[in-house]
């Protein structure tokens, strides 16, 4: 059971249950769809871009608890957050769950730190980082679909 | 007890499980500490100890190329080659050994007939039926297919248990219909087609019938003589041998009519630059070296499900199949996906307020493998409006023991999830 509480902590199985900005978001400026097809998540991100701040974010669509939780989590610690934070976001993100990080778990990465148990389970990968490559060409001024693929 | 609950728990003289088991060294491996439950059988099957030695020894004493050499090792490995195409011919009832074409797999097998029968027989404005429970390799080569010649594919329905409407297939044959190609069993719900009923009705108006037999050959007897398909498919590592060995089967008299597929070596009889002759069946379908150690393997696998007894392993696995399906129904959050008449091995469902993904990493956790995701049939999950289940699927070494540890798995899911 430890095991499986170091992935499903908590915090993810709440957001899951619980997601944070989840709707459509009329203001929205930037709209990606984002899909895994391994599992079949799909989501559409909306993000509201001002200037270099996002000034919010919005998601809808289905997924496993750890697609999910994680376009929630993202959704809220980069509200407010400029282009280039959310950038670094996005990379301490990656480093965590791809296992190739310090583990560096201060600042805003420490509310990421829940997703660390995901570096255990390379399969699961994908379904963690499949909200943040959405931000991540949402941001990029991509209006486009990513696939995890 | 009845005698099918005694099958179940591998305790007649006919059937010892626990015998079988002994046979497959895999199933002696741990995961994340527990003892490996597998339950993904209808992805791929485990390899039983005759077959890798099978395979080891054609490596170790008697490997060169086949049809060619004059020496003794090329002499031991075509025996052994062509011995295993006679294994393949007995098991399906087939005539002749000519009408047994090795591929790779039966995506290799479709792909062959829809390129070459297809082709030459197939125009625009003609139909192809095929039914809505097909897995990808049986929708997507008869597409491609389509774009190439203006063909047009016609999909069979099927109910919310997940069987034909068979009055629908027999309204879309027509005089346009010029193939049907259908599963034997849908690997992602389980049916078992009525297929001796669906090639009737298609020889009925002259239309040769296609079967994907990939998920049938492991549990259930194959005769194509007494079905009268015009042609059948497997793939080997479906059946206790290894990957990158399969079975086409086709009627020698359609074998003959179509052009050949891949041209190379060993598919030919005589080349000069101006005129190649090509090679007799089943060599024709054969370009280049063939897999040699796979077919010897699939030979292996063949003879070992023969010594089982395939009527022992139907029985055996349908009382199984049974005792699980009674066992997942106890769980009041669980949908069962797939509820046929008549079923082989699968069990597939989703669970309220779990994503399957989600489910097959706990089930891991618990040393428990099932498939979970689409199951490379996205129309039949949109047919039941969901994007993927969790699937587990029985062989002939699962026992009562290993679904209830994928029942207790379960359990423990749905307390993470609370």
């Amino acid at each position: 059971m430890a095991d499986l509480r170091e992935l499903y902590q908590q915090v993810i199985l709440d957001h899951n249950k619980n997601p944070r900005n989840f709707k459509k978001l009329e203001s929205a400026n930037r709209t990606v769809e984002g899909y895994n097809p391994l599992c079949g998540d799909n989501y559409t991100l909306y993000v509201e871009l001002a200037g270099d701040v996002i000034k919010d974010v919005g998601f809808q669509g289905n997924g496993c608890a750890i697609s999910k939780a994680s376009a929630s989590v993202m959704s809220s610690i980069t509200k407010g957050k400029t282009r280039e934070e959310a950038e670094e976001l996005f990379a301490g993100f990656r480093r965590m769950v791809t296992g190739s990080g310090s583990g560096e778990q201060q600042g805003p990465m420490e509310r990421l730190a829940p997703f660390s148990g995901v570096a255990e389970h390379p399969s699961r990968v994908k379904c963690a980082m499949l909200a943040w490559h959405s931000l991540h060409n949402a941001i990029e001024g991509e209006e486009s679909t990513v696939t995890t693929e | 007890m009845t005698a099918a609950t005694e099958l179940a728990r591998g305790q007649t003289a006919t059937y010892d499980v626990e015998r079988l088991r002994a046979d497959f060294p895999i199933l002696a491996e741990t995961v994340n500490g527990r003892p490996l439950v597998y339950l993904d059988n209808a992805a791929t099957t485990q390899k039983p100890r005759a077959v890798i030695e099978a395979i080891s020894h054609y490596y170790e004493r008697d490997n060169a190329n086949v049809h060619r050499g004059v020496h003794l090792l090329s002499e031991r490995a075509t025996a052994s080659y062509e011995g295993a195409r006679e294994k393949v011919r007995a098991f399906i009832n087939a005539a002749s050994v000519r009408e047994i074409v090795f591929v790779r797999g039966t995506t290799e097998g479709v792909n062959l007939v829809a390129q070459t029968y297809g082709r030459k027989n197939i125009g625009a404005g003609d139909e192809i039926i095929i039914s809505a429970m097909e897995h990808h390799s049986n929708i997507v080569p008869w597409q491609m297919l389509c774009e190439e010649t203006g063909a047009i594919l016609r999909v069979i329905p099927i109910n919310d248990e997940g069987e034909i409407l068979f009055d629908e297939y027999e309204k879309l044959l027509c005089e346009k219909t010029k193939l049907v190609a259908i599963v034997h069993v849908s690997n992602a719900l389980g049916t078992i087609n009525p297929i001796a009923k669906v090639i009737a009705a298609a020889h009925a108006r002259n239309v040769p019938v296609l079967i994907d037999g990939a998920q049938a050959a492991p549990h259930t007897a194959i005769d194509v003589h007494a079905l009268d398909c015009d042609f059948y498919l497997f793939s080997g590592h479906k059946v206790f041998g290894p990957t990158g060995i399969g079975v086409l089967y086709g009627k020698s008299r359609l074998l003959e009519a179509m052009p050949p597929w891949q041209g190379g070596g060993d598919m030919i009889l005589s080349v000069t630059f101006e005129k190649t002759v090509y090679n007799a069946l089943p060599y024709k379908f054969e370009a280049g070296t063939p897999n040699i150690a796979g077919a010897i393997g699939l030979g292996a696998a063949i003879d070992y499900l023969s010594a089982a007894g395939i009527e022992n392993i139907v029985a055996y696995e349908q009382a199984l199949l049974e005792y699980a399906t009674d066992q997942l129904a106890g769980i009041p959050e669980l949908r069962m996906i797939g509820t046929a008449r008549e079923k082989a091995s699968v069990l597939s469902f989703v669970i309220e307020g779990i994503h399957p993904h989600d489910l097959g990493t706990i089930l891991d956790q618990e040393g428990v493998a099932v498939r979970t995701g689409h199951h490379c049939a996205q129309p039949v999950m949109q047919r039941f409006g969901i994007p993927a289940t969790a699937r587990a699927s029985l062989a002939l070494y699962n026992t009562r023991q290993d679904v209830d540890a994928l029942i207790a798995a379960i359990h423990k899911a749905m307390e993470v999830f609370r």
